[in-house]
């Protein structure tokens, strides 16, 4: 087997809260991403899928095991990755066309050029016409079209999104879903996609990883073997996604009790 | 076309006429509503400048009255008499043009100075932690004591010209940006800074690109309030010790007990200020146009 892309060895990350006390976001978590693969992880909230993507991108490190990234241990940001953030992380004092040509000119682009490349990216995530406005003047799709074009201008060779499209509405989310696919398929980018939505994860992944309640370790991974490409809208219908639906289902409800018990004692003790 | 052809077009325009008073309804109330806003501003206007008659009014009356004694509070045609003494005549000091150029010079370059540092500084020790925690105590020392009194300081050591005023207006400037500067770096986002170093920015440009432009409303909003500080400064920097000056020339009316000198150099005072001000939102509307809200577009007290 070839050398995974992404790869987690028994990883621990503990968090120092603000009252003094530790909290262990993740313990013994083990996981793999082959290159080229989609692999959504899902899990109840708070069970440390955001901070597996930190680790990932060397915006945290592990404080036990060991994050590799293209067969290289991870120490510090990791060069040629791209992360799609959960809430709204483009520049607002930047204009559309300057978010997306961040990337290139941080690496050394020249602007004229990186404008140059924006300007197709722009184009390619269907935002034409919009280089010369500011964030707040798009609605809330066409922002993460924007962070879509941001990311993927630098040909990431591992992409790592967080939740990027909780905050859309069921429409756009599944346009973008539908979106996303299309140009992930014109890339080799190995993808690690966070979600609490199983049916997306299913809808968008080659395998799902299922965490358990925090502290988060793997609890189980799936194969998803529906064929590509796939139209999000229409394949929640397919058999074949019921039935994996239900597989995944089983394992992961478990856990969602887990943790919404555990919310709603410290909702009491609070 | 013969009229007869229209007829079998009858029954539409019958709906279409029945729409109409739906249509003409929405349009006169959205007329009205536009006429009512129209008139409650006018309202407001007249009312302000009411206010306005009133208070100069009675104060005038009061004291050509002599209900109140015009020595000591001045007397609002007194004071018009002045300023216009002062325009046509000159002041003791000179021209008037001259003390308004003095303390406007001292005033602008104390400004440019404390912002400058106060930025300087605050995105420094904002970006790095063990400055910050170093520096602190000493800073939040050096704002307890009241500022203004270094004045007396500065006019010893640096003598009676432009250099203890410009001083004086600066260290009041300085530490108000200093501390919105400071704030503005440590509330920048850190889903953005984490975007910026993912996408390859150095140190560099996370500063100048993130850090900075992010920490700008913060920044801004200190400049509205030092303008006014900085005039502050260069004032009391005159009253303890200067040869000209608008500060000065109301330092000299108040030892020949001259109210309306004091009140005519006041609105001086206030006028460099305003003009100042609305500089400043021009400024913050051109720097800051990427915010979703222009200023100005609410109400300021």
């Amino acid at each position: 087997m070839s050398e995974p892309a992404i790869e987690l060895r028994n990883v621990t990350k503990r968090f120092l809260t603000p009252s003094g006390g530790i909290y262990t976001a993740l313990r013994d978590l083990d996981m793999q991403v082959a290159p080229g693969e989609f692999n959504a992880v899902v899990g109840p909230t708070g069970c440390g899928k955001s901070t597996t993507l930190a680790l990932i991108s060397g915006l945290e490190p592990p404080s036990e095991g060991q994050v590799r990234v293209n067969g290289r241990p991870v120490t510090g940001i990791v060069p040629n990755s791209g992360f799609v953030f959960q809430s709204d992380a483009v520049f607002p004092w930047k204009t559309v066309l300057d978010n997306v040509a961040a990337g290139p000119r941080y690496r050394g682009t020249s602007t004229r050029e990186a404008r140059k490349q924006a300007r197709e990216w722009i184009a390619r995530v269907g935002l034409a016409g919009f280089e010369d406005r500011y964030p707040h003047q798009l609605s809330g799709g066409m922002r993460k079209r924007v962070a879509l074009a941001q990311s993927l201008i630098t040909e990431p060779r591992i992409l790592l999104m967080d939740e990027p499209f909780s905050a859309l509405d069921v429409q756009t989310r599944t346009l973008m879903e539908n979106e996303l696919l299309g140009l992930w398929s014109l890339t080799s980018s190995s993808v690690v996609f966070v979600t609490h939505d199983l049916e997306e994860a299913i809808a968008l992944a080659d395998r799902v990883t299922v965490i358990t309640a925090g502290p988060g370790t793997v609890k189980g991974t799936y194969e998803v073997d529906l064929p590509r490409p796939r139209n999000v809208a229409e394949i929640r219908f397919e058999p074949r996604f019921v039935h994996i639906y239900q597989e995944i289902w089983s394992d992961l409800r478990e856990e969602v009790l887990v943790s919404y018990e555990r919310q709603k004692h410290s909702a009491g003790a609070a | 076309m013969s009229v007869r052809s229209i007829r079998p077009a009858r029954p539409e325009i019958a709906t279409v006429a029945k729409a109409l008073p739906a249509v003409a309804a929405d349009s006169t109330q959205a007329s009205a509503r536009a006429r009512s806003i129209r008139r409650r501003r006018l309202n407001v206007y007249a009312l302000r400048v009411l206010v306005a008659v009133v208070w100069i009014g009675s104060w005038e009356l009061l004291t050509r009255f002599k209900v109140v004694d015009p020595f000591f509070f001045g007397q609002p045609s007194g004071i018009l008499q002045k300023l216009q003494t002062w325009t046509t005549e000159g002041t003791a000091l000179g021209p008037l043009w001259e003390q308004v150029a003095v303390t406007m010079e001292e005033t602008v370059i104390g400004f440019v100075v404390g912002a400058v540092l106060g930025v300087a500084v605050g995105v420094l020790l904002g970006r790095n932690r063990l400055l910050a925690e170093v520096f602190s105590p000493y800073i939040k020392a050096a704002n307890s004591i009241p500022r203004v009194v270094l004045g007396a300081l500065f006019a010893i050591s640096l003598g009676l010209d432009l250099k203890s005023k410009v001083a004086t207006a600066a260290i009041l400037v300085f530490f108000v940006v200093f501390f919105n500067a400071f704030q503005g770096v440590r509330e920048v986002d850190r889903n953005l800074i984490a975007n910026a170093r993912i996408l390859g920015a150095d140190n560099r440009r996370l500063t100048t690109e993130i850090i900075i432009p992010s920490a700008l409303t913060w920044i801004i909003a200190s400049l509205h309030i030092s303008f006014g500080l900085a005039l502050v400064g260069a004032v009391v920097g005159e009253l303890f010790g200067a040869t000209a000056g608008v500060g000065e020339l109301i330092y000299s009316a108040e030892h020949n007990f001259d109210a309306n000198g004091v009140f005519a150099g006041m609105l001086l005072l206030a006028a460099m200020a305003l003009i100042a001000e609305a500089l400043i939102t021009a400024l913050e509307n051109r720097l800051i146009i990427w915010r979703p809200n222009p200023v100005g577009t609410d109400i300021k007290v």
